[in-house]
């Protein structure tokens, strides 16, 4: 029975790491352009396409090639900024969630044109570690760890490097970090590629896990907006909290109830916590 | 305001359409027609909360889902006929959206899209476990439920007439609304809610209403199309890509006025057909839809008939 | 008396915007309120018009106690406002803006009458041309005007001006001035919150001053400009001050 409870927890936290990195993304770019982007699904399948091909054809290992995907999403998030969304930047919301809504569908239309629906996975087999009777896969434990490396780099880039802190003060506000010198519009430029390039990191990790289709991103784009209300918009940690709150929930309740009720418990969490607090549970504001 | 002309020619333009098919009896004219109905009143309504009074709803399917389930389970299970059980579909739409309204209307912006969008994948986690209303797998219909309506293909006809004078209504309600001065209220609420309160609007009051009655109608289309369909299922009632279509048909015609979600939903249904059908495209239509999306919110964001209507006065009071 | 405020008190986290604020508006009069940049002037309209709750304190209209009621029913009840920030309804043409005073005010006109009263409005603060223009087109005095449109629309007993003239060059002042005169020769209170010294002193009946959200004077516009504390806050120096208020009131 302990070890039962044992293994949810210790599973539930790795899952939850890598749930919370998924969300970094989506979390960054939301607190600092304001903008939900719908893509963030996408984007996410996306990495776990690359981190396949990486492996199938560069023979490159995924906990390295999830670098180079890294810095793939930067490029591609910022230039996906500069085409569908820089024009409508100040624009009412619905602008810019259907600029990104239009931006998944390409993405996912061209990924179902090419790469078809068909499940694939990355053939990887690293064992795996047992923890006090949980026998847990070294994958899911590399993923975990990765993830909160992830984590703390986007934590150091924005606290500690200029352009992190010039992200962090179009953030707070547009027009006087412009007046400060700030170029606002590489700032929000570069928090869409890093937001973006974060979600496609996630995706090149998940994919070691499980088995995946261009369609796969979209379960992991809506916990993150679960993880986002849960830890609050603009911290990289209430990002990570949150994902380990959510991997939890859905290791530790399945326990007791049937799987099918988690992600209504999920959502039911998202709209509550939103009519309570919208700026987040763990959000100081 | 004024009186304006838009219903004068919209409406008998829309019964031409109707008649085709019932004159020729042709059922792929039938078929074509009733999902341009199904569109048409799906954008219109949505027109209602979205274009009038500025709240995005990204989660709207819930509604049709919602009232098409209601529907189903009281055709099924108390052999209640399509029109009286699909009145209660809308109704049952309705309530859910005001009592909704009450909580995630106070959210503004982005917040409450999310919320939306919650709500609809709560919904539909929570009806796949719902064994009474058949879970995961959903309804069917035994086939004998159309003998009151002599015979699977009359009851057909019958759905698609009963589509259009739902068509009809929603366009004349909608149409009603705006030219109201609930209308009005709601047009305030979209310009600057916290003038309009100022102004004297009871916008929380207003809110909940604008919800309900563009939830009201999909509830109904939800009533029918499943019922025609002959089954239900939760992952189809509570498909989210068919509430962005709905958004997309708004944007396309124009936020805001009745011809333009009208407009929008036409064109939309042709431009699916068209990528669908045609052998270059077929594979890739979804993604020329989202270029086709973005070139519209980028370029045109006040949709066709909103470009049409700026050019001129007369224009303005024909296209409403 | 249609209007009494009693110990109205209001913080912002630890800001105090308001503290005891006592006064009242006799029916018919003009009400000038004065005080320097952050002395709560708007956040002072902004607890008669609901837009958030008072900490403490009592406001009452027409002997009704309003403290807790929202904006939108204190708008029926006969409170009108103008906005120091305007507020068009940008997508809308003028004379729906017009309309929804009309519409949801103190008068709840039917939509008929809405249109016809915003017409005989419009033409009263001059802005009867522009009615089909959509009102975010308009410039910065005409949208100052519109505010004042939207609020005489809904038929207030009471209407809040909240630096109306500000913005606005010596012709469109005084033209301004004379609409503030023909609203009160319609039997409408008005309580309005001005800059422009001389321009409040010649139309107000009686001024109040508020300093850091607290009242330190109230009385006829010569006795609260000549109240040391008053010119005090205004301008460092009280001798200066002095002197430029009274050339001021010399020259206009």
């Amino acid at each position: 029975m302990l070890s039962a409870w044992l293994g949810a927890v210790l599973s539930g936290i790795l899952l939850g790491l890598l749930y919370g990195l998924a969300a970094i993304g989506l979390n960054l770019i939301w607190g600092v352009m304001n903008v939900i982007n719908l893509s963030h699904g996408a984007f996410i399948a996306l990495g776990m396409f690359s981190s396949y091909f990486m492996a199938k054809y560069l023979h490159l290992s995924p906990f390295i090639g999830v670098f180079l995907v890294l810095a793939m999403g930067v490029i591609l998030g910022m230039v996906t900024y500069f085409v569908s969304l820089h024009k409508i930047i100040s624009a009412p919301e619905l602008s810019t969630l259907l600029a990104t809504y239009s931006v998944s569908l390409v993405i996912i239309g061209l990924g179902t044109f090419i790469f078809t629906t068909n499940p694939r996975a990355i053939d990887i087999a690293l064992g795996s570690v047992s923890v006090g009777g949980t026998v847990l896969p070294t994958t899911r434990i590399l993923t975990g760890i990765f993830s909160v490396i992830f984590t703390l780099w986007l934590y150091y880039f924005l606290y500690k490097t200029w352009s992190g802190k010039a992200i962090r003060a179009v953030s707070m506000n547009r027009d006087a970090a412009e007046l400060m010198g700030v170029n606002t519009t590489m700032a929000l430029a570069l928090a869409f590629g890093i937001g973006v390039a974060l979600a496609m990191t996630a995706g090149a990790l998940a994919a070691t896990i499980f088995p995946f289709t261009i369609l796969s991103g979209g379960g992991y784009e809506l916990k993150s907006f679960v993880i986002c209300v849960l830890g609050g918009l603009g911290s990289p940690l209430g990002a990570l909290l949150g994902g380990l709150i959510l991997g939890l929930i859905e290791n530790l309740v399945t326990l007791k109830i049937a799987t099918s009720y988690v992600p209504f418990l999920e959502f039911a969490i998202l709209v509550f916590i939103l009519i309570v607090k919208p700026t987040g549970l763990l959000a100081r504001r | 305001m004024g009186k304006g002309k838009t219903l004068f020619w919209l409406i008998p333009l829309l019964l031409v359409i109707v008649a085709i098919p019932g004159v020729s009896g042709s059922v792929t004219a039938r078929e074509g027609v009733f999902l341009i109905l199904m569109y048409v009143t799906l954008a219109v309504s949505l027109n209602i909360i979205l274009g009038y009074t500025g709240y995005v709803s990204f989660g709207h399917i819930v509604f049709y889902g919602i009232g098409g389930y209601v529907a189903f389970y009281l055709m099924i299970f108390h052999g209640v006929h399509l029109i009286p059980a699909m009145i209660a579909g809308g109704i049952g739409a309705a309530l859910a959206a005001f009592a909704l309204g009450e909580a995630v209307l106070r959210l503004r912006g982005a917040f409450f899209a999310i919320a939306t969008i919650g709500v609809n994948e709560a919904v539909k986690a929570l009806v796949n476990n719902l064994n009474f209303i058949g879970g995961a797998e959903g309804l069917f219909f035994n086939f004998s439920i159309y003998k009151t309506y002599g015979g699977a293909a009359r009851a057909i006809w019958f759905s698609y007439y009963t589509m259009a004078t739902v068509t009809v209504v929603t366009i004349v309600a909608a149409y009603l609304i705006k030219k109201s001065k609930f209308g009005l209220g709601l047009m305030a609420i979209r310009e600057d809610e916290d003038a309009a309160i100022i102004l004297g609007v009871n916008a929380k009051r207003y809110k909940s209403l604008a919800y309900a009655a563009s939830a009201f109608f999909p509830g109904m289309v939800g009533a029918v199309f499943f019922f025609k369909a002959g089954n239900i299922e939760p992952h189809d009632a509570f498909h989210l890509m068919k509430s962005i279509e709905m958004i997309f048909m708004v944007m396309l015609g124009g936020y805001g006025n009745v011809t333009g979600a009208v407009t929008g939903a036409l064109v939309y249904e042709r431009l699916k057909g068209f990528l669908l059908v045609n052998p270059l495209f077929k594979n890739l239509h979804m993604a020329i839809s989202g270029v086709i999306l973005l070139l519209i919110v980028l370029f045109m964001p006040q949709g066709i008939i909103g470009f049409i209507r700026d050019k001129s006065k007369k224009l303005r009071e024909l296209l409403e | 008396m249609i209007l009494q405020v009693e110990d109205v008190t209001k913080t912002f986290g630890g800001l105090v915007a308001l503290s005891d604020v006592t006064f009242q508006v006799e029916e018919g009069e003009i009400l000038g309120i004065i005080g320097p940049n952050g002395a709560g002037k708007t956040t002072l309209f902004n607890a008669i018009s609901g837009v958030f709750k008072i900490d403490k304190g009592k406001v009452t209209f027409k002997g009704k106690e309003i403290t807790r009621l929202p904006p939108n029913q204190r708008a029926r009840l006969g409170i009108a406002r103008t906005h120091q920030i305007v507020k068009p309804l940008n997508d809308l043409t003028v004379v729906e803006n017009v309309m929804v005073g009309a519409c949801f005010g103190q008068g709840n006109a039917s939509l008929a009458e809405a249109r016809d009263k915003a017409m005989e409005v419009l033409e009263f603060v001059g802005l009867q041309e522009k009615w089909e223009v959509l009102a975010g087109k308009l410039n910065v005095p005409e949208k100052k005007r519109l505010e004042m449109a939207r609020a005489l629309a809904s038929d207030p007993h009471l209407i809040l001006l909240d630096e109306v003239l500000a913005g606005l060059n010596p012709m469109e002042v005084s033209s301004m001035l004379e609409v503030i005169k023909a609203i009160r020769e319609k039997g409408i209170t008005i309580l309005m919150i001005e800059h422009l010294m001389h321009a409040i002193m010649n139309v107000s009946d009686r001024v109040m001053a508020l300093v850091y959200g607290r009242k330190v004077s109230e009385g006829p516009p010569q006795e609260v400009a000549n109240n040391p504390q008053v010119v005090e806050a205004y301008l460092g120096d009280p001798d200066l001050a002095l002197k430029l208020f009274k050339d001021k009131r010399r020259r206009g």
